[in-house]
């Protein structure tokens, strides 16, 4: 039974579409305009602003790991080795077009400061992130007692970088908590295909292993909608 | 002008009367075995310290060939005690030049699709105008009656000599140490002159530490009976022993406690027990005499003292209201900042602050940080990692720049 669990919870992070792009990489790169200006937090290797560059956005990175910011580098993006807790406070407000925060949030110490200057330095946010909330997680910390290990989420609990997990309600939450809107939403199934747009937040809260939000400012203007439930 | 000849050397040395082996030391600055351009008194070069300097030359060194749009053309700046010759045998120590791991035929810094430019600085000793050259008004070398020099007069003089090769905007600035200053000096003076900008190891002010660190090695030339009062080269003496116990303390800070150790340990020297004397009992000992010594041998003691206060007086910001973003404003240069984590002399810190001040200036800009244990030097030493970081981010700047692509 775990065994089984183990091998499905892996199968949205390996979830790849068409020329082997990974689909949340698609889905935030669906979010963001062409030309537009992009800082992505916690940018790994590079691969999606790679994705995005292909796009014609204009993407700058941060990563924390120094072997991600190297291959980063060599690879010809605009990587800067740093910390999203303690760097993005040096930026500008209003430098980019989006901020993205993809499958990062929950390594951050402080997801709320965090949020808080993504939504400042861009006009608007893009945040991805692994729903604890998900129906699987939910049964195998109720039947196996124990926090999940999987590929998706490899390191146990007392290792991994991971540290503020949280559900989609958790994050619509956080989201009401700093003052941003949520213009759209996309939530993805263990096989990463998209839930029905018209589902009840319940249903995504269970259902999607991963979701994807764009974000505006509350006070940024009347221009955003927020996604009718 | 190009490549005329200056005064004649032999009548220089008669004049000078000077011992044989600063004829030699003489002739690198008149006449440097390198390209040479000069400026004669109707062309004056004016520093930062209001004083102009007429005769004026510079002596440099290219590799690889110019393409026709004049889009490929590199600059490397050289590191307080470097020189022009980056990747050439030097022609006074007959050693590989500087920076051959990095700069040469299939290099990172590719002499193959990229033209290589490094100029000797402007209060230098190897052939541009410094405090060994002859200074036109009394035809003695200059000594201290040179002016003060700053980075900027450096980078400022490189300009001259790309505007003397027809040359505009340069696809690239690349340097370590105090060629990094001259980096981030050259991306806000000249921004629409530099396409992308690469320091490495180092900051945009000297620190406290680091400008006491120059200071003991100044006071050591000074201390040297032998320096003259900076007359040396007119009264036939040279302050060996001060400049290489300068070279000896800075040496220690180019390196790390750990890579000192790695290489020497607490081992003796061609011995098996201390000798109880104040012989180079150990081998760490032995290493820093032999490099102060061969530092002597390619160095100029003035040079050194004007070199070491250009870095202390070096301060970015303070020539933009002390904000550093300021310095960087509306920039389109793509940057690329490289710190080492063993470097004490130019740590990580700094690196970051040159780029928060360029994420503040909405500039596109890379950093790495590199693990080794090699310290300030790392950056002339074989890198892996370093290499791969460079070559990537000149491709893409290349590729951007509308450069073909590497043949792989």
């Amino acid at each position: 039974m775990l065994a089984r669990l183990k091998r499905d919870l892996t199968m949205a992070e390996a979830a790849r579409g068409p020329g082997g792009t990974r689909v949340d990489h698609l889905v935030v790169a669906q979010m963001v305009e062409r030309g537009s200006r992009v800082l992505d937090v916690g940018c790994g290797d590079g691969e999606l602003l790679r994705l995005l560059e292909q796009r014609g956005v204009d993407g700058r990175g941060i990563e924390l790991s120094r072997e991600g910011v190297n291959e980063g580098v060599a690879k010809g993006l605009a990587v800067v080795q740093g910390d999203a807790d303690t760097d993005l406070a040096a930026y500008p407000d209003d430098a980019f077009d989006y901020v993205i925060l993809s499958q990062t949030l929950q390594a951050t110490r402080r997801p709320r400061e965090v949020l808080e200057h993504m939504l400042r330095i861009g006009r608007r946010a893009v945040v991805s992130f692994p729903n604890f909330g998900h129906w699987r997680i939910r049964i195998g910390l109720l039947l196996g007692g124990r926090m999940p290990v999987t590929a998706n989420l490899p390191d146990t609990w007392y290792d991994t970088p991971n540290i503020h997990f949280c559900t989609i309600k958790d994050f619509r939450d956080l989201c009401e908590a700093v003052g941003a809107r949520m213009e759209k939403g996309v939530a993805l199934n263990a096989w990463g295909a998209p839930l029905r747009l018209n589902a009840p937040w319940w249903f995504w809260n269970l259902f999607g292993e991963q979701a994807v939000f764009l974000l505006t400012r509350k006070n940024a203007g009347p221009n955003g909608r927020t996604r009718a439930r | 002008m190009l490549g005329s000849p200056g005064p004649g050397s032999q009548m220089v040395e008669a004049q000078l009367n000077v011992k044989p082996d600063f004829s030699a030391r003489v002739q690198e600055s008149e006449q440097p075995r390198s390209q040479v351009v000069r400026f004669g008194p109707e062309q004056p070069f004016r520093l930062d310290a209001g004083v102009e300097l007429a005769p004026f030359q510079i002596a440099y060194q290219t590799y690889g060939t110019l393409n026709p749009e004049r889009t490929n053309a590199v600059l490397i700046c050289h590191a307080l005690t470097g020189d022009q010759h980056v990747a050439n045998t030097h022609p006074v120590t007959g050693k590989p030049g500087w920076w051959e791991t990095m700069v040469g035929p299939g290099r990172p810094i590719d002499t193959e699709r990229y033209f290589v430019i490094c100029a000797n600085v402007v209060g230098g000793c190897m052939g541009t105008t410094g405090p060994s050259s002859i200074d036109p008004a009394s035809g003695l070398p200059y000594g201290l009656g040179f002016p003060g020099v700053t980075v900027r007069d450096m980078v400022r003089a490189q300009a001259v000599l790309l505007d003397h090769l027809g040359i505009g905007m340069l696809l690239a600035v690349a340097g370590g140490s105090m060629g990094g200053m001259q980096v981030l000096q050259w991306a806000a003076s000249y921004p629409e002159r530099v396409f992308a900008a690469l320091p490495i190891a180092t900051a945009t002010r000297h620190s406290a530490q680091n400008i006491a660190f120059h200071e003991v090695g100044r006071q050591a030339v000074m201390a040297d009976p032998d320096w003259r009062q900076g007359r040396y080269l007119l009264e036939g003496t040279s302050p060996r022993r001060g400049l290489a116990v300068a070279r000896m303390g800075a040496h220690i800070t180019y390196l790390s406690d750990a890579a000192l150790h790695r290489k020497f340990g607490r081992r003796f020297q061609d011995r098996d027990n201390p000798t109880f004397s104040f012989d180079a009992d150990f081998q760490v000992e032995s290493y820093l005499r032999h490099q102060g010594i061969t530092f002597v041998e390619r160095f100029d003691a003035n040079s050194y003292l004007y070199l070491t206060r250009a870095m202390d007086y070096f301060d970015l910001a303070a020539d933009y209201d002390g904000v550093l973003a300021n310095a960087f404003k509306g920039t389109k240069t793509r940057f690329c900042v490289i710190s080492f984590t063993s470097d004490w002399l130019f740590p990580t810190p700094e690196s970051r602050a040159i780029v928060h001040a360029l994420n503040a200036a909405a500039a596109r800009v890379s950093f790495a940080e590199i693990d080794t244990d090699k310290g300030h030097d790392a950056f002339l030493l074989d890198e892996p990692e370093l290499f791969a970081i460079v070559r990537g981010f000149l491709e893409s700047a290349a590729a951007a720049r509308g450069l073909a692509a590497a043949r792989r």
